[in-house]
């Protein structure tokens, strides 16, 4: 009977190895990920009475946890709150986390693998696993310039800012406006964080949506950059080129014309490519769109970053979208940013900063560095290129200096800063006939020496519709934050 | 005769070295009690001497009495058995002081657990002081048989029996509670093995060949196949689903082993899998635990996989070194203390003390077939090698359930648990293996007649 014996024994060992295989697989090797599942209470109330770290911008902490007397030893706060809410995102117990609180929480948390060492001299120490610090890319000075700019339009007032380093990607600011206090949702008051949860969800102004990077706008006239620039890539354009301009165009299949906002004419037919995009022309540019088809105006938006996924360090960004199969008409429309077209603030900050920074767009990014707790830095992020190509250099020139005849002669005057040379196109986006337009300015300066990119978009400032421009509501905050960066 | 003397290789009694291994297993014990105490309290707890030396006199104890009356025995088994024991009584104390902290009135489980552990020595000893030769107990074949079918019908009588957690495998004597289907596994053992010794030459060669399968005659078949299906009937009609799965599988081994014909593994598994399906479509409970194990994250699994989840959230929390006796919440978990012990322990253990734990049972499995192997009678060798098999099952059901390897059954994690009947019936099972290994690893009696005695002289070394 040996024979069988031995055969069992073999089959036993199987069966052990099995179980040391998966016990391993499950504590070892699936651990992170089954550690960092919102409903996993234990690491939840770990985490919740560590030290976490701080979230630093320009040189102060915008959240830090300070030490508090109940049962989760920290309480975190948040010391700008509704100021940096788009960035530091909030961390809650019930409701977990968003943000960089969310995407750089196994650093703040000290759960980091980088933060091994740090929690084994903690453990042999008895104390405490601390978080490591994060910095972001984020410049206070235009922060503040974007979210007091915003503000003074109303409390409730719907819009965002997004102000980008064109060389680097960094994002030099990130307002959204209706915002929210994270300090609520952090409280150790879970009974009060539940009423602040409902209470914001239920909010129909939607205070928790970073409008900068996860809604999508009808990015209007700002488009025409990218049809511009669609124009000149294809060679059959220089800034001087005559297209079409007059009153109205047009449109094949179709009964009806494309007209000019309020129906004004352009100032003569044809025109100058740099004269229709001083004044907005939507004639010229529904014309161009025309003549260079749907195909040759997605690949440039794509170019730009449209239908991408680029921003690591903040969840949730959604992509801009060219349509997909549009006939002549809405090509005509989308070469003018309506129909279908759509875009985040972030995707027409980096229409700007992609001309600025010599046609390559940069990915942007928010964390800057990330440091262990004894603010040794772990990681610097490093610049890096999105699109190498999104236009030629020739074509970012000529594309530059349109812009600047824009802000010095055509529909951007109000974002004119004194001895500075300012780049920049105004929008003013028609969503649907019961609701006001969207006013959008993007822009970068100095001209010669791109400092920043801004884009601003003012969806809904409650004021009557005609008082409603690019240039009127959209520029000037876009004027102060470029203003608070170059340091005038 | 000489030429067998010579080839057969002496085993050495190694005591010495059992009781070395029994003084660091205490130390495991002990240790894992203070630890406790640190990682919860601060401090070392106040009753460290008693308990201590409470558990070194159990061991002494057992060293004492297989010195005594089994000197050959197995240095290692008892070793293994008395660390799983004491870490086993230590977490469960750990557990007690948690649920005692969130719930001063909670029901506590290591005192109770220590008296079961002395009524498990006690019976160790018993069995050992008892059975001499553990060949006597085959001319019981049919006895341990019927008392088997005995107590696992004990459940689903009326007064004594009662359904916990939706299983009725439990009864009630007075304040007692117990689970007779634990022991009845041993009996079951014992039955197979003296069953199957008498004929598995008839079942091996008679029979008539059927569609390319040797089949044994009914009458050879017919008893322990009657006996299987009744366990079968019983263990399904009690929604014991783990225990169903253990004595199929120990059925089926037992069959191979004595008849070495591997056949019957195909068959019986061809067998499983078509029970195994038709239990899934036929029980609801069936299908819950099956889904739960495919998607546990799946809202609509959420109640069914509640356990499962928490567990592996604790052993994925305990990652590779744990987070320290006392440093975890193990009381996230439902049952921590009984089936789902070995999640409480990779929590507060880590991988290191898991792979540990699981090491050391494969090394009980080890002893029991190495036994198994060099045993020198059939119904020992039988014995010995359902009796390990049957264990290194049941460690495989219980381990793998907790762990997301194989759907949840509720198993007791041998020795670990919380779980009287079960401690129990493995210290006998314990015992039973010692008696075998001691018979097996004796020297061969010195049979050579008186007339040559001269010229055969052996010289004992011991």
């Amino acid at each position: 009977m040996n024979k069988p014996i031995r055969t069992m024994s073999i089959f036993c060992m199987l069966l052990f190895a099995a179980l040391l295989l998966n016990t391993t697989y499950l504590q070892y090797v699936d651990a992170g990920s089954l550690n960092s599942r919102g409903d996993n209470k234990r690491v939840r109330d770990a985490e919740f009475s560590r030290k976490r770290g701080a979230i630093v911008a320009g040189g102060s902490s915008v959240a830090e946890s300070v030490q508090s007397d109940d049962a989760y030893k920290y309480q975190r706060v948040y010391k700008q709150p509704r100021k940096y809410a788009p960035l530091t995102g909030y961390y809650s117990y019930i409701y977990g986390r968003s943000a960089v609180e969310s995407s750089q929480n196994e650093i703040l948390s000290g759960s980091d693998p980088r933060l091994f060492v740090n929690r084994v001299v903690d453990m042999l120490g008895n104390s405490q696993p601390k978080g490591g610090s994060v910095t972001l890319t984020v410049d206070p000075k235009a922060q503040t310039a974007a979210y007091d700019g915003l503000r003074a339009l109303g409390r409730n007032v719907e819009g965002s800012v997004v102000a980008l380093d064109p060389s680097t990607g960094k994002v030099l600011a990130l307002v959204t406006s209706p915002t929210y206090d994270p300090n609520r949702l952090a409280s150790h008051s879970f009974s009060d964080v539940q009423k602040a949860w409902n209470e914001l969800t239920a909010d129909k102004n939607r205070p928790l949506l970073d409008r900068g990077i996860q809604e999508v706008y009808p990015p209007g006239s700002t488009f025409k950059l990218v049809t511009a620039a669609a124009a000149l890539s294809s060679g059959q354009y220089t800034p001087d080129t005559k297209v079409k301009g007059g009153a109205s165009l047009d449109l094949p299949q179709t009964s009806t014309d494309l007209v000019n906002e309020n129906g004004s004419n352009c100032g003569g037919d044809p025109i100058t490519l740099t004269q229709a995009l001083e004044v907005s022309c939507n004639v010229s540019f529904g014309d161009i769109g025309l003549r260079l088809g749907d195909d040759a105006l997605r690949a440039q938006a794509e170019k730009f970053g449209f239908d991408q996924t680029y921003l690591n360090d903040l969840p949730g960004q959604v992509k801009s979208r060219f349509p997909e199969s549009p006939d002549e008409p809405q090509t005509a429309l989308s070469a003018i940013g309506q129909f279908d077209v759509a875009a985040t603030p972030l995707q027409m900050a980096m229409v700007a900063a992609g001309i600025a920074n010599n046609g390559t767009v940069m990915r942007p990014y928010v964390v800057d560095e990330v440091q262990a707790p004894d603010l040794s830095s772990l990681e610097k992020t490093s610049p890096e290129a999105l699109r190498s190509n999104a236009v030629s250099s020739s074509v970012a020139r000529d594309l530059t200096q349109m812009m600047v005849e824009v802000v010095d002669n055509g529909t951007g005057t109000t974002a004119r800063i004194p001895g500075i040379k300012v780049a920049g196109k105004t929008g003013t986006a028609q969503s649907s006939p019961d609701r006001p337009p969207y006013a959008w300015f993007v822009s970068f300066a100095p001209a010669d020496n791109p400092k920043v990119a801004v884009a601003v978009l003012v969806a809904d400032a409650g004021v009557a519709r005609d008082a409603i421009s690019g240039s009127g509501l959209a520029a000037p905050i876009a004027k102060n934050v470029m203003e608070a960066v170059i340091g005038k | 005769m000489q030429a067998l003397r010579d080839a057969a290789f002496t085993h050495r009694r190694r005591r010495g070295a059992e009781l070395f291994l029994l003084v660091l297993s205490l130390v495991v014990g002990v240790g894992a009690y203070a630890a406790v105490g640190l990682g919860v309290e601060g401090t070392v707890p106040a009753d460290i001497v008693g308990y201590g030396g409470w558990l070194a006199a159990l061991c002494l104890v057992c060293h004492v009495v297989v010195r005594l009356v089994a000197p050959y025995a197995d240095p290692v088994l008892l070793p293994i058995v008395a660390a799983l024991n004491g870490l086993g009584l230590a977490m469960i104390h750990r557990i007690d002081l948690a649920r005692v902290a969130a719930e001063p009135d909670s029901q506590t489980f290591a005192r109770g657990q220590l008296v079961w552990m002395t009524l498990g020595v006690i019976l160790f000893v018993l069995v050992l002081v008892v059975v001499r030769d553990h060949r006597r107990l085959q001319a019981f074949t049919y006895t341990f048989g019927f008392a088997a079918i005995l107590l696992l019908l004990m459940p689903l009588m009326p007064l004594i029996g009662v359904t916990r957690n939706g299983a009725r495998i439990w009864i009630n004597l007075g304040p007692l509670s117990f689970q007779p289907g634990e022991v009845a596994k041993v009996m079951l053992v014992l039955f197979f093995a003296g069953y199957l010794v008498l004929h598995r030459d008839a079942l091996a060669l008679a029979g008539r060949r059927f569609a390319g399968i040797d089949l044994p005659r009914g009458r050879d078949l017919g008893p322990v196949l009657v006996m299987w299906l009744i366990s079968l009937g019983v263990l399904v009609f009690q929604r014991d689903l783990g225990s169903s799965l253990l004595f199929f599988g120990l059925f089926l081994v037992m069959l191979y082993v004595a008849t070495e014909r591997p056949g019957w593994l195909v068959v019986g598994s061809v067998m499983f899998l078509a029970g195994a399906y038709a239990g899934f479509l036929a029980f609801g409970h069936v299908q819950t635990r099956v889904n739960a194990w495919l998607h546990p994250f799946d809202p609509a699994n959420a109640t069914g996989a509640y356990q499962i989840i928490q567990g592996m959230y604790g052993m994925a929390w305990g990652g590779l070194v744990g987070r320290g006796l006392g440093q975890g919440d193990p009381t996230l978990i439902p049952f921590s203390y009984s089936d789902f012990i070995m999640a409480s322990l990779g929590e507060e253990l880590g991988l290191t003390g898991v792979m540990a734990v699981l090491l050391l049972y494969g090394l009980i499995v080890e002893r029991a077939l190495r036994t198994a192997l060099v045993c020198r009678d059939a119904f020992g060798k039988l014995v010995a090698v359902g009796l390990g098999v049957v264990f290194a099952l049941q460690v495989f059901v219980v381990v793998g359930g907790v762990t997301k390897l194989i759907p949840l059954t509720g198993l007791t994690t041998p020795f670990l648990s919380y779980g009287g009947s079960s401690l129990v019936a493995n210290w006998a099972i314990v015992a039973l293996l010692l008696r075998i290994s001691d018979q097996a690893r004796r020297p061969l009696p010195d049979l050579t007649s008186p007339e040559e005695d001269d010229a055969t002289q052996v010289v004992n070394l011991r």
